[in-house]
């Protein structure tokens, strides 16, 4: 079932033509990555979609209704939740609150969704008065990926969940995507580890210059020359 | 000459009775300044329309100084909400009707328009009750002059302490007891506090930020009109431009304070209310040809050596709780 669909999607940052018609779809239960180099589109992508930006042209829909133009927090209380690029907690508030901001539209947090969040994130419980702006940027960023999940997500947008994480934490992150997906939740990902996204995803698109220009199964995109030698670093 | 420390003590009481006077104005621009980066230069004139209501509330509840204390009380208390009411519903028509639509504006739009507002509700208020002071109703009894020192406590003391300084500590503290309960205690100030640091993330955990924002004026609004029925008895005359000087001082309080940080603007508002209070009265007994003209200079001259030691205000960035 199509959870989640762009069709024709232009979007702008003033002149500059950020989007420049982008259609794609998630299905109900995908993992789904969207890779491309530095200033692709791919932030304004998600952006677009959460409804940070709106589209100039084009439609999006959420299991077919439209919501293109609709402001950010009225697409998040429909479940689409977004943990954006740079983490972007709370950096004055403690941990606990960090969390309590991300189960705001169920007004208060579920216990549940909290034992979850420790569960996959055990430091997070160590921590839970401390400031979220003096965490390390690993913590920084478990936080954001909880912050995210306590809304109970039904489509998780993830930007750059690996970014400046070590290469042991970022096995970490990707299993635990791999697990909250496992667990039911839809999830659109967007990542410069191309390989490690391909390697968790189902499908995959290729983003160049506010345009798709592949799109397949992850397997198929991993074995794709063109992939290869742009995004995987092959020679 | 010897220390007097009578006189000191004396003039100590009154700066802090004015220093929470400013405190409460100057919450509202640190609150407004915290989640938007807007000097809202219409905030002192919030705080004048809530003086001004507070007369016509108190005046339309008919209680006179003999009307009995319960009436009185109650009279005060109408004064008192009915202000805070007012100015709350002003500072947030004035987001809704005009800084809403510039969010995305460059600054300079909001802050045209802040100084547009300023002027005109210094002009409602001369239609209103026209260009000169007015008195308020007078319905507080002369037990209100009673020092409490010595009627009360029975020291033998020349300070005064009057009750009416108590009743103006004594309604500053719940409400910055109440503020800051809201702002770091339940589900709407935590959702303002979360805008005021990241205005985009918010949206992204369903935050209205636009309601958040909303929530800001509202309070600011609100602390400024408690300022006004404050000031009116305090000073025992309102006028038109009554938010000129106060505003001055309590954004300079603000800055003082760190702005964006709630301690910081109580902190600043007591600390000019000491000095305006010192310099006014205090400073004439031991330097000749000092008065009152001197006083906004040596305010300001304490802003500019908190400025160049610690550029952002003396809770400023360094601590963690800002809003
Ligand atoms: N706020 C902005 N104002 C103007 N242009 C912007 C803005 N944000 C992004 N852009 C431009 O839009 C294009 C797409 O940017 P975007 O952030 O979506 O790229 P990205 O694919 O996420 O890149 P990265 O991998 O570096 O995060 C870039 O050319 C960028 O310069
Ligand atoms: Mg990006």
């Amino acid at each position: 079932m199509t959870m989640l669909q762009l069709q024709d999607v232009h979007a702008y940052y003033g002149h500059i033509h950020a989007l420049k018609g982008i259609s794609l779809d998630v299905q109900q239960g995908e993992i789904v990555t969207l890779i491309g180099s530095n200033g692709a589109g791919k932030s304004t992508t998600l952006r677009t979609i959460s409804g940070l930006l709106h589209p100039r042209q084009g439609t999006i829909t959420l299991n077919g209704q439209a919501i293109n133009g609709m402001p950010a927090h009225k697409v998040t209380a429909l479940g689409v939740v977004q943990s954006p690029e740079g983490r972007r907690v709370f950096p004055r508030m403690t941990v606990l609150e960090n969390l309590e901001m991300g189960a705001f539209v169920h007004g208060k947090p579920d216990p549940a969704d909290l034992d979850r969040v420790f569960t996959l994130f055990p430091r997070l419980k160590e921590r839970l008065s401390q400031k979220a702006g003096t965490l390390s940027g690993g913590e920084q960023q478990m936080l954001a990926m909880g912050r995210a999940l306590m809304a109970k997500p039904k489509l998780l947008l993830l930007d750059e969940p690996s970014m400046g994480l070590s290469p042991i934490l970022v096995e970490t992150i990707f299993g635990i995507i791999k697990e909250i997906n496992a667990q039911g939740t839809t999830v659109l990902l967007v990542e410069q580890n191309a390989l490690m996204a391909l390697s968790i995803a189902h499908r995959g698109y290729v983003l160049q210059t506010g345009q798709i220009v592949l799109a397949d199964e992850a397997q198929a995109l991993m074995r794709n020359e063109m992939v290869r030698k742009a995004y995987l670093g092959e020679e | 000459m010897d220390f007097n420390w009578q006189l000191f003590a004396q003039y100590l009481v009154i700066g802090i009775a004015t220093g929470s006077l400013i405190a409460l104005i100057a919450l509202g621009y640190t609150l407004v300044y915290g989640i938007i980066e807007l000097i809202n230069f219409a905030h002192g004139e919030v705080f004048m329309m809530g003086a001004f209501f507070a007369a016509t509330v108190v005046g339309l509840t008919g209680v006179t100084a003999t009307s009995g204390t319960a009436s009185v009380v109650l009279a005060g208390i109408a004064g008192l909400f009915g202000a805070m009411a007012f100015s709350a519903a002003i500072n947030f028509g004035i987001d809704r009707i005009a800084y809403r639509r510039l969010r995305s504006a460059p600054r300079l739009a909001p802050l045209i328009a802040a100084i547009g507002f300023s002027f005109i509700l210094q002009n409602i208020a001369i239609y209103w009750k026209g260009a000169n002071p007015i008195s308020p109703p007078s319905f507080l009894p002369p037990e209100i002059y009673t020092n409490v020192l010595t009627e009360w406590f029975g020291l033998s003391t020349t300070i005064f302490l009057t009750v009416l300084d108590v009743v103006v500590v004594g309604v500053t503290i719940p409400l910055l007891i109440g503020l800051s309960w809201f702002v770091y205690r339940t589900r709407l100030g935590k959702a303002m506090r979360a805008t005021a640091q990241d205005r985009e993330a918010a949206a992204l955990m369903g935050i209205d930020i636009n309601r958040a924002i909303g929530v800001a004026f509202l309070l600011g609004g609100a602390l400024a009109g408690a300022a006004g029925m404050i000031a009116l008895y305090y000073d025992n005359s309102a006028r038109f431009q009554m938010g000129f000087r106060y505003g001055l001082f309590a954004f300079t309080a603000a800055v003082l304070g760190g702005i964006g940080n709630l301690a910081g603007a109580v902190i600043g508002g007591l600390t000019i209310g000491i000095i305006w209070a010192m310099s006014d009265g205090f400073m004439k007994e031991y330097i000749s040809g000092w008065g009152a003209q001197w006083t906004p200079s040596v305010i300001f001259a304490v802003l500019v050596l908190v400025m160049v030691f610690r550029p952002s205000g003396l809770l400023g960035e360094r601590t963690a709780d800002k809003v």
